[in-house]
């Protein structure tokens, strides 16, 4: 029970950091109906700016701000160098350019730090563990992304729904032309997006880089995830972004730490393991063939 | 009749340059170049089988490499019982693997097709961005499947301890083998030219442009697409098959969303739907990568702007310029 | 004459709460050309998407030769018989008129599983496009790619291609959308070329289209039928004169 607990924690902590980067991604295709495969990019410089930066200075509030930083001016840059002329095109040209991102970026940082990952340290404030419950002891630092997310998801729930600006958004989202026609500025505004999402990804990046290795080419692998977070939950709609992340982390987190021993338990073959080992892996692709066979276009189509 | 004469002409000096290839390539003593351009040839039909889907029907599929995967690692698992004598299944009859190309070449395809027929029943009920995302996913499911089976190599992949035998021919001899890939590739080329200009080809064409147009006509667009899809997908099990006996080796890598996105690149690069292209951007782009890779081990620095620049200068691929070519000043 | 191919029975459609069709009960009888008219947003659109099946109703049903055909999908509909035109040009544009009727054509000949024979070399196939071409005034245009159409002549490939396969009821989505006076009377006088042989029902807003071509008009207002009858019953009626016809002289005005 107490494991329970803690790997349900672990699984929230992996839907929050999830939800940092669909929220970005699923904005991004609801209003300007851009697949963006270098998404996982954003999140890959915020975490190897932010263990850079903590490396050379150690203070974490300078790698937090420079890493979000240099996250959304990417974001920028790309929007403005690259992205803006593909936004009429098709699917397939943007996953074709944004695929040629990737390479980019990936060498980029192989070029700049090397292949070998960097590690670095959770910042001493929030290094140690808390005692959620008598007996369990959680790590800090994961609970603090866990209140991060949830305070990342509040902020931007206040933003679409309350201010003028998310207002905008909505209203791209649902219907790009109408918004052309009140007069909004309209790159302006795609710029603007975009670049939030950009830095809600290096934001994740930050959060992760304690967690995992920093290395070249983590963003694909999380980004993987990210794509069967939006779609679950219905691209463009940042409520199923939310939805769709938890449900994931949750999925992913439990089935490795419990399948194995299920499987152990019903069947007690050696065998077990490895198919145990594989169907762990595999059930969040599984949760997501199901959800789209009954619900082609996810769980709140936007 | 002098547009097609220079079209003609074009292919035929390029199918002759690929026959001319082992023998020149051998007299400049550079006989490597056989070798890896067999892999360009194996790499052009897996790119042929994905631009059925995505040039001709609008299924732009990021999952292709999953049954170039399933090909390859059903050539592989043939040849490890066999070599190995156990026994893959001893119901209804005893089974124990097969060195033979043509039984290798025949089981992956048909075991691709099983498959792209389970999993495109799911994915053809979404639509755009949806399809990329569901073939991904299916792509990671096996891509994970093979990590975890430890049985044949698991994340390292397996061995094939020789290639596979075909009558008359000699597999192991590079040349010999380069052959056989160019005529399996000009082969397919044919078949594929023949399936989009065909009676259902254009069904499946008329879905791409206009799937609700389609049914309003009265084209179940479902099955055709379905069906399409299963097609293309042993085309890529075929490649995968050879691809296992050029290397000698499989590993989940195959499986991998990357070599998926090499295969989009090369297909578009070269100019979709047009067959000829998927040939054209399969050559180009791997010749790219080898003359990127020969100068600097950061090639993907600058490989991946060259393609940012392709998507958004040269919309129709380098078919596209070619075909301007022969057609303008006639 | 009097003989029902077509009719629904209390058909309904919402969105979200809001009403598009309410208790429709439309009867379209053997031969005859059948306007549905009414102000935009009526649910005119709505009521073809269910009759050719794209929309599912939220109740009540569809009956085509006194068969239920409710929950048959858009496919089989076509097959028995039901053609329809869309009201913006869903051609294919990057075939020929030729190749686009020859599509239409190869959808009502069995199934299309055939892999090898070139399609464009099909020789029933083309003649029978060929003949629609010519019906329609296409044949010399006939090798030109449809994207490369004026809108008129798009507009009447999108006819053209509702007639492939001799169907028994046409369903035709604002035809003249946007071709302009000439055009208009050159596809009424098409139209009016089919009579006796389709049945035939027509969502139009050029009234002199469905003044001239109409057997019978049934008027659309919010999503109900507020009358059906001969033209002059129609513009006799005043309530369709309050509810609709005022109106619609100037929408019809201002689309032109």
């Amino acid at each position: 029970m107490l494991l329970f607990i803690e790997q349900v924690l672990n699984g929230l902590q992996l839907g929050f950091m999830l939800f940092l980067l669909s929220a970005g991604l699923t904005l991004v295709f609801g209003v300007m109906n851009l697949i963006n495969l270098a998404h996982g990019s954003f999140y890959m410089v915020g975490a190897y700016v932010a263990a850079t930066v903590m490396l050379a200075t150690g203070s974490f509030t300078l790698a937090l701000l420079l890493a979000l930083l240099s996250a959304a001016l990417c974001g920028l840059l790309v929007e403005i160098i690259v992205l803006r002329h593909l936004y009429q095109r098709d699917h397939l040209d943007q996953v074709l350019a944004t695929f040629g991102l990737i390479l980019f970026f990936n060498e980029t940082t192989r070029m700049i730090w090397g292949r070998q990952p960097l590690f670095m340290d959770v910042p001493e404030a929030f290094a140690g563990s808390v005692e959620i419950l008598p007996g369990v002891p959680y790590p800090l630092y994961r609970l603090l992304i866990i209140g991060i997310g949830l305070l990342v998801a509040g902020g931007l729930y206040l933003l679409i729904s309350h201010t003028r600006l998310g207002m905008r958004i909505r209203a791209g989202a649902s219907n790009r032309s109408m918004v052309a026609a009140l007069g909004v500025n309209i790159r302006w505004l795609y710029s603007l997006v975009f670049a939030l999402g950009a830095l809600l990804a290096g934001f994740a990046g930050v959060m992760a880089a304690p967690v995992f290795a920093v290395e070249s080419g983590m963003g694909e692998s999380i980004l993987i995830l990210t794509f069967v977070v939006i779609v679950i939950g219905g691209i463009g709609s940042v409520k199923g972004a939310l939805l769709g992340a938890l449900l994931v982390g949750l999925v992913d987190t439990l089935g490795r730490a419990f399948l194995p021993d299920l499987l152990q338990w019903l069947f007690a073959t050696p065998t077990a393991n490895s198919i145990a080992a594989s169907l762990a892996s595999m059930a969040i692709y599984l949760l997501m063939a199901v959800i789209l066979a009954f619900k082609p276009r996810g769980l709140f189509p936007a | 009749m002098f547009e097609l004469n220079r079209k003609t002409i074009i292919l035929s000096i390029a199918l002759l340059a690929l026959v001319l290839l082992p023998p020149l390539s051998i007299a400049l003593d550079e006989s490597y170049v056989i070798s890896s351009m067999s892999r360009v040839l194996i790499f052009a039909m897996a790119a042929i089988s994905l631009d059925l889907i995505v040039g001709y029907g609008a299924m732009i599929s990021f999952g292709h490499a999953a049954f170039v995967g399933l090909g390859a690692y059903t050539a592989a698992i043939l040849g490890f019982h066999f070599h190995e004598d156990i026994a893959m299944f001893s119901f209804p009859f005893e089974f124990s693997g097969s060195n033979q190309l043509l039984i290798s070449l025949l089981l992956a395809m048909l075991v691709a097709a099983v498959v792209a027929a389970i999993t495109g029943m799911i994915c053809l009920r979404t639509h755009g961005i949806h399809f990329i995302m569901i073939t991904l996913a299916f792509a990671q499911m096996l891509y994970y499947l093979f990590i975890s089976l430890d049985y044949y190599g698991g994340e390292d992949g397996l061995v094939m301890l020789a290639r596979n035998e075909l009558p008359w021919v000699d597999l192991a001899d590079d040349s010999q083998f380069y052959y056989l890939c160019l005529l399996f590739l000009v082969a397919y080329l044919v078949l594929s030219l023949r399936l989009v200009n065909s009676q259902f080809g254009r069904v499946v064409r008329g879905c791409k442009i206009n799937e609700q147009r389609m049914q309003a006509l009265g084209f179940n667009t479902y099955w055709y697409r379905l069906v399409a899809y299963v097609i293309a997908a042993t085309g890529a099990a075929l490649a995968g098959a050879l691809l296992a006996n050029k290397t000698e080796f499989v590993d989940p890598g195959l499986f991998s969303w990357h070599l998926s996105g090499e295969l989009l690149v090369m297909v578009i690069l070269g100019g979709m739907g047009s067959i000829y292209g998927a040939v054209i951007g399969a050559i180009v782009y791997l010749l790219l990568e080898q003359i990127f890779a020969a100068y600097t081990e950061h090639w993907m620095f600058f490989l991946g702007p060259v393609l940012i620049l392709v998507v958004i200068r040269a919309r129709h691929g380098i078919y596209g310029l070619l075909q301007k070519w022969w057609t303008a000043n006639v | 004459m009097s003989e029902i191919v077509l009719h629904t029975d209390k058909l309904c459609k919402s969105y979200a709460g809001l009403r598009a069709n309410h208790n429709l009960d439309l009867q379209l009888l053997r031969g005859e050309i059948h306007a549905l008219i009414g102000p935009n947003g009526a649910g005119k659109s709505t009521a073809i998407a269910q009759l050719s099946g794209e929309l599912a109703p939220s109740s009540g049903r569809i009956f085509f030769n006194e068969r239920d055909m409710t929950s048959l999908p858009v496919h089989k509909r076509a097959r028995m018989g039901i053609a329809r035109s869309f009201q913006v040009s869903s051609v294919f544009d990057e075939m020929t008129i030729l190749q686009n009727l020859a599509l239409a054509v190869q959808a009502h000949h069995g199934h299309s599983f055939r892999f090898w024979s070139n399609i464009n070399r099909h020789r029933s196939f083309n003649q029978q496009a060929h003949a629609l071409a010519e019906q329609f005034g296409l044949e010399q245009l006939q090798d030109v790619l449809a994207g490369e159409l004026g809108h008129g002549e798009k507009r009447q490939l999108e006819v053209a291609m509702t007639l492939a396969g001799d169907p028994q009821v046409l369903l035709l989505d604002e035809p003249m959308a946007g071709i302009g006076p000439g055009g208009s009377k050159n596809l009424t006088r098409l139209l009016d070329g089919l009579r006796g042989r389709y049945s035939i029902l027509l969502v139009e807003h050029d009234m002199d289209a469905v003044f001239s071509l109409a057997d019978r008009i049934s008027v659309l207002v919010y999503g109900e039928i507020i009358a059906t009858g001969s033209v002059q019953e129609i513009r006799d009626n005043p309530a369709v004169q309050q509810a609709y016809l005022g109106e619609s002289e100037e929408s019809a005005h201002a689309q032109a």
